[in-house]
């Protein structure tokens, strides 16, 4: 019988794994640079968290992994985290909802189903949350985290792209939809779906077209969105917004693209939204919730945040090729059939451990390529060979405390 | 090349009959008085029919284990609703067996609207024997919280105590209940022939669809469905009331036995109307009748104080919910039949240590088929069979053996059907009865005495039945 993975599913090698720490790493150095603390939220979650009006959109509510849990005789259901963002605003609100502002990161696995089982349907993310505050610096703080750990991780051709809930929004209260219809026309436009707009009556031309002039024009700087502004003054408020965060980036020489129609997939979103991406591949990606957390039940927090998609990232990385040789590690050859001898290997292994050294018994045939020395245990006086691979040189030791010195001193 | 089809009993049976003659397949075995569940064509040797549950069609098309099937078109979005991608093939609409989904709302308990259902932070409970279109609209409709009861029948009794909405079927016809109003219409639905992806796309299956396509005919004239109960709006039940719940169906009379031995007078049970709401003599006591295997989910839930069921029920719901406050108040020692392991004859098994090893040798698993889904998996799982699948089936589960599935877990009272079935039992898992059952907490609650006196002259009953 043959074992495979589930579809969907993916095995992280020990390769990809040196990648994936790499990554994780880098991640959590640069929020921790900008003073970001790090949490851990369970895998499940109620799905209801889910399901109002303003978090997921419902065709991504469609392709959660829900299921009844062992005591789940209320027929609620719970589901597998579909998301980063609202487990983070559940623990606040649970847990933190008293220290006003928080800073919070994450690195998580997230389950959403996709059809072909060609994609992954488990995917990780590492992302920032700021709770609390309603800042254009808070927006662009994140912007600059983002765009900060990116730039440790050597990515390259990275692009900004802005976008704002609220313009779409004001836009369609314009149009003279029912509450339903706008709804389901921002669910349709945040899952793409740009063309949505084309089937609207054509009695709502006029703003239908300054509508899809907006989604259409990708632009490098925030003067076009001044002409729109004078056009509609509705707009002016989420407009204002955006262009006080596009133009506090631009000054920190920060490039950018004002696109309209980029912010898609999640409901949350109140204010602006960014997205990076880089030949194509959308790497990630976030925004301003501000309505999110009372909606849930809590206070009246404003937030925003963002996440990189790590599978994407990982693509992009090579792992660090490591140094040559390393002095420090060490492999141990002791005869596995003699007790008294891999004894005294193993006391060995002990003590390179706890003098800072990487110190391995020899298990299989081969000796990885990576390390500096070997040491041999023997029957006999003196008990401990030692072979310099760099410098091709042996020597001998009568105890473990000599092999050390002649290590400290020979590895400098 | 054989073609394999499944073919509906219940509801469209006559009328899929009749059209089945028209189109001269051959099958005339296919027949509301057949007794058998496998049929031949006597037309075309490679035709090979089956006799299923109208609800299983749709699975055992998707799976591929028949290239076609007729059923009703609720049914196919029922799966669909869940498992988007299966590999069904809708080909025609039959034209006959017709009827709508609702989604109801009791009229009594009036003012939930759908548009104020998605600020609602209470949660909304929906039953329904349509679980997952249930869950569809919930989601579709944006209701923050929301649970559905997946039930095996009677949805339309659950408003408005036991849950706020219902998703109903009703046949063309068929008058809603007045006490229910509806808040959407779902679906239309009527007889479709559906067809398994690869089948369609690899067999050529034209000859048999177009033939039955082709057999049109006036419908029969319809029978008009019985009027279902219309009963007075019910007041809600006072808080200290104990709720009482009986079981529809052929457990009916032995119910109605011991109730009587109880001194326990409930008047219109088992009722000639479908009434589903009879009147009692015992003081500050409300009865609903609704299906023993939706029992248990309701007592532990928190709906029902007592019920009347089968212990299989009973152990089905706790394999599921292991914490489940639902727990056996009395035995009422009727009703007794055995939860046994079937296998086909034919198989060279003869005990779970045969059966693991038939598991452990086949690429794709052992197929186990159940009414009984968490009580066949759980079997699986403590015999240790290694790959499995459960089929769930919605009754005639002793016709999937053995082409359908590998292991039935089954309730048998004598062993006749079975045997009938070129089938053996290779295990006895438990002997159930019927049983009283209430909620762990129940006797310490405001109504426990209530409950405590009931309990009683249930007792009182069925010992002096010994």
């Amino acid at each position: 019988m043959r074992v495979q993975r589930c579809k969907g599913m993916r095995d992280l090698s020990p390769a990809e794994m040196k990648v994936f720490g790499q990554l994780e790493s880098i991640f959590r150095d640069g929020c921790l640079k900008w003073g970001y603390e790090e949490v851990r939220t369970p895998t499940i979650e109620s799905l209801h968290l889910f399901t109002s009006t303003g978090t997921l959109t419902p065709g991504m509510l469609g392709r959660v992994y829900s299921f009844l849990d062992w005591d789940g005789w209320s027929g609620e259901r719970v589901v597998l985290r579909p998301d980063g963002t609202i487990p983070v605003a559940r623990f606040y609100i649970d847990s933190m909802a008293d220290k006003g502002l928080a800073k919070l990161f994450y690195i998580t696995n997230t389950f959403i189903f996709e059809e072909t089982g060609k994609e992954n349907r488990e995917k990780w993310q590492g992302g920032a949350e700021l709770i609390g505050v309603n800042l254009v610096a808070a927006d662009v703080e994140l912007v600059i985290l983002a765009l900060e750990v990116l730039q440790s991780l050597g990515i390259k051709g990275v692009e900004l792209r802005l976008s704002h809930a609220g313009v779409i929004r004001a836009l369609l209260t314009r149009l003279g939809l029912s509450p339903e219809e706008q709804a389901t026309l921002f669910d349709q436009i945040l899952e793409g779906n740009t063309r949505a707009l084309a089937r609207l009556k054509p009695g709502d031309s006029g703003q239908k077209e300054a509508l899809a002039l907006l989604l259409e024009r990708k632009e490098k700087s925030t003067r076009f969105l001044r002409e729109v502004k004078a056009l509609s003054p509705e707009l002016k408020r989420p407009l204002n917004n955006l262009i006080e965060v596009a133009e506090l980036l631009e000054a920190l020489g920060y490039d950018y693209l004002i696109d309209i129609a980029s912010g898609r997939g999640f409901e949350y979103y109140t204010g602006v939204i960014f997205q990076l991406s880089t030949g194509n591949k959308k790497i990630g990606g976030g925004g301003r919730y501000d309505a999110l957390i009372p909606l849930m039940g809590g206070k009246d927090v404003p937030a925003s945040g963002f996440a990189l998609y790590l599978n994407q990232l990982m693509k992009l990385l090579k792992p660090k090729t490591e140094a040559k040789t390393s002095g420090k590690k060490i492999l141990i050859k002791a005869k596995a059939d003699r007790p008294e001898i891999l004894k005294e290997g193993f006391r060995l292994a002990k003590s390179l451990h706890e003098a800072g050294y990487s110190a391995e018994i020899q298990l299989g045939d081969e000796a990885p390529a990576d390390l500096r020395w070997i040491i041999e245990i023997q029957d006999k006086a003196p008990r401990f060979m030692l072979t310099d691979r760099a410098k091709k040189r042996h020597f001998s030791a009568p105890s473990v405390a000599e092999v050390q010195q002649l290590l400290d001193k020979e590895s400098e | 090349m054989s073609i394999k089809i499944a073919l509906p009993k219940g509801r469209l049976l006559a009328e899929t009959a009749r059209r089945l003659q028209l189109a001269d397949l051959g099958l005339a075995g296919y027949h509301p008085k057949t007794r058998f569940y496998r049929l031949t064509s006597e037309r075309y040797p490679d035709l090979f029919a089956k006799i299923f549950h109208e609800k299983d069609i749709p699975i055992q098309v998707a799976v591929g284990n028949y290239d076609l099937g007729i059923c009703g078109l609720d049914w196919v979005e029922e799966l669909l609703a869940k498992y988007p991608s299966s590999a069904l093939v809708k080909i025609s609409d039959l034209g006959y067996g017709e009827g709508k989904l609702y989604m109801m709302a009791s009229r009594a308990g009036g003012a939930l609207m759908l548009k104020d259902a998605p600020a609602k932070m209470d949660t909304i409970r929906i039953a329904s024997e349509y679980p997952n279109l249930a869950e569809s609209f919930a989601l579709s409709h944006r209701l923050r919280r929301f649970s559905v009861f997946p039930l095996w029948g009677g949805a339309e009794v659950y408003p408005p105590e036991n849950a706020e909405m219902a998703l109903v079927s009703r046949r063309k016809g068929e008058p809603l209940n007045n006490d229910l109003v509806p808040l959407s219409e779902i679906m239309g639905f009527s007889a479709f022939l559906i067809a398994n992806r690869t089948s369609w796309e690899e067999k050529d299956l034209s000859e048999i669809t177009s033939a039955i396509e082709r057999a049109v005919l006036p419908p029969l004239a319809e029978e008009t469905p019985p009027v279902k109960s219309v009963a007075t709006p019910v007041p809600y039940p006072a808080g200290d009331t104990v709720r009482l719940a009986l079981p529809d169906g052929h457990q009916q009379p032995p119910t109605r036995q011991l109730l009587d031995k109880a001194g326990i007078r409930v008047d219109d049970y088992p009722s000639a109307s479908g009434n589903r709401r009879p009147t009692t003599s015992l003081a500050g006591v409300s009865i609903k009748v609704i299906r023993p295997q939706d029992m248990p989910l309701q007592v532990a839930n928190g709906n029902f104080d007592l019920a009347i069921t089968g212990r299989d029920w009973l152990r089905e719901h706790v394999y599921q919910f292991p914490s489940s406050p639902a727990v056996e108040l009395l035995d009422l020692k009727s009703g007794r039949v055995k939860i046994v392991a079937v296998v086909s004859q034919d198989l060279p098994v003869t005990d779970s240590r045969d059966l693991r090893q038939l598991s452990n040798g086949g690429e794709s698993g052992l197929r186990v088929a159940s009414e009984y889904v968490n009580i066949a998996d759980k079997y699986a799982r403590d015999n240790h069979l290694g790959r499995y699948r459960v089929v769930p089936t919605w009754g005639a589960s002793e016709a999937f053996l053995p082409e359908d599935a590998d292991l039935l877990i089954e309730n048998t009272e004598t062993g006749q059907t079975l045997a009938r079935h070129k089938l053996k039992i290779i295990d006895n898992l438990f002997e159930s009865t019927a049983c009283l059952i209430g909620r762990k907490d129940g006797a310490s609650s405001k109504k426990g005495e209530k409950i405590k006196a009931i309990l009683e002259m249930l007792r009182d009953a069925v010992e002096e039945f010994k």
